[in-house]
């Protein structure tokens, strides 16, 4: 590789003074070293950019791709990466189906309209698990009653999955995102009963079909008149927790802590609630934990807006977060602006594979912030900002948990 | 302004409806953009620059003449 930099690669993850505060070395490695080594988990040695327009080609460009990280001589995040979520038979199954197909009709499922939809569903689920922390009085754990529960209950409204079910659901979702907290034999286990449950859910639906996507998904044909394969069927509902449970909690609790860690931002909201819209697109663009980037493998040398050229066989990782916060696309970028517009984050990738949920995962967060400053105007952190801790994951790293009081 | 979208770059991310819902729809088929006006009125030129600014897939492009 051609870039400037020093010779001892980084550890990435980096690691960040708190939960609020993004890693000290951003700003360095933006200036001065776009395209840096670093060392991952695994022991592997990939490149990390951190530039806006370096970290948009990369998601965006043919001549990098997501499929090459399967080969041989492309990095590996962690050394046990074998029977993790990226190789299971979900993704088996919904890479057999073919990604283009998959997305097409399961895209169908999040157009604006159908969104706007569910407001009314997810305002009434919001409602009452804010009742339930009000019962269990103050101060509560804002992940527990209400960011953690409430994405896997839409997910499971969208499946057609019974209320009485819901709570098997988070469990397995919390299984299958905590690849260091549960033993391989409870993985196992919570892959097993998961699949079970939901070959028995596709099943019911095929006999009484309704409402519900996977309804919908069974009924659906593609352009070429083929239906989805009954492992794709099951293996939707699993993609669907995998990839909207732990990320939309973890931006719904980031909202909450990051509006509430400096109060002047709550109170501006209280004051204008037209400002939800632009407030939940800064709250992404600044999500101050790190989450872990996007993996490219680049296919043929490529040069990126810095210059630099990324050799054919490279591993990129593109830091969305770090991205976010380049002076050089937004102005301020270091400061919150609840009123920035247009804001162009990468928070959600770009491209052709820029996340599929993302207008949920907006929808979500728009209606829980409208919810939260209607019943809870008082709202406000229980602990001071510096004590809170993040979970640290694989996927992403939300915080554990946010003590707030009102 | 001219607006023209690029339905094959387009992912269906919808941010365009959700800013410019006069100006955009998706295809109930598949999510992908429809143009319901590529000549909008003034008082849109706002949100359009915004939506197609902020269009994840750089589907929306806008031309300066009437």
């Amino acid at each position: 590789m051609t870039e400037t930099q020093s010779d001892d690669a980084l550890h990435y993850p980096l690691s960040a003074p708190g939960a609020m505060t993004p890693p000290v070395e951003w700003p360095r490695l933006r200036q001065k070293c776009p395209v840096a080594h670093v060392t991952l988990p695994s022991g592997d040695r990939a490149a990390l950019l951190t530039r806006y327009d370096d970290v948009k080609l990369a998601l965006c460009d043919p001549r990098l791709s997501r499929e090459g990280l399967a080969r041989p001589d492309a990095a590996r995040i962690s050394a046990g990466e074998a029977g993790s979520v990226f190789d299971s038979p979900m993704a088996r199954a919904l890479n057999a189906e073919g990604q283009e197909r998959w997305r097409r009709m399961v895209g169908k499922w999040f157009t604006a309209k159908r969104m706007r939809a569910l407001v009314p569903r997810i305002e009434a689920m919001t409602d009452r698990l804010i009742d339930g922390m009000l019962e269990h009085g103050r101060p509560a754990d804002l992940v527990r009653h209400l960011a953690f529960p409430l994405p896997v209950y839409v997910i499971c409204d969208m499946l057609g999955v019974p209320e009485h079910d819901r709570d098997d659901f988070k469990n397995w979702s919390d299984t299958f995102l905590n690849l260091s907290r549960y033993s391989a034999a409870e993985m196992e286990a919570a892959h097993r009963d998961f699949a079970e449950y939901m070959a028995a859910l596709v099943a019911e639906k095929r006999r009484e079909p309704k409402d519900d996507l996977i309804s919908r998904l069974i009924a659906a044909t593609d352009a070429e008149g083929r239906p989805m394969s009954e492992p794709a069927l099951a293996a939707t509902g699993q993609a669907l927790l995998l990839a909207g449970h732990e990320t939309t909690a973890g931006f719904i609790t980031t909202m909450a802590g990051v509006l509430l860690a400096d109060r002047s931002r709550w109170e501006r909201l209280l004051g204008d609630r037209s400002l939800i819209r632009s407030a939940v697109e800064e709250v992404l663009r600044f999500e101050p934990y790190t989450g872990f980037g996007m993996l490219r493998y680049v296919h043929e040398d490529t040069e990126v807006p810095s210059g630099v050229v990324l050799d054919q066989g490279t591993t990129v990782v593109c830091s969305m977060a770090a991205a976010n916060r380049d002076t050089g696309a937004f102005a301020g970028a270091e400061d919150m602006d609840l009123g920035r517009t247009p804001n162009a984050h990468l928070a959600f990738g770009a491209g052709p594979h820029s996340c599929l949920g993302q207008p949920l995962a907006r929808t979500e967060m728009q209606t829980v912030l409208g919810v939260l400053l209607r019943r809870l105007p008082t709202l406000e952190l229980a602990v001071d900002p510096d004590a809170l801790h993040r979970v640290e994951g694989l996927i992403t790293t939300p915080l554990s948990e946010l003590p707030v009081r009102w | 302004m001219k607006i023209t979208v690029d339905e094959v770059k387009c992912c269906g991310a919808g941010q365009c409806v959700l800013i410019a819902p006069e100006v955009f729809d998706q295809r109930d088929e598949d999510g992908i953009v429809i143009l319901l006006d590529a000549a909008p009125a003034a008082e849109q030129h706002a949100a359009v620059r915004e939506a197609a600014s902020v269009c994840p897939a750089a589907a929306i492009h806008l031309g300066e003449e009437a």
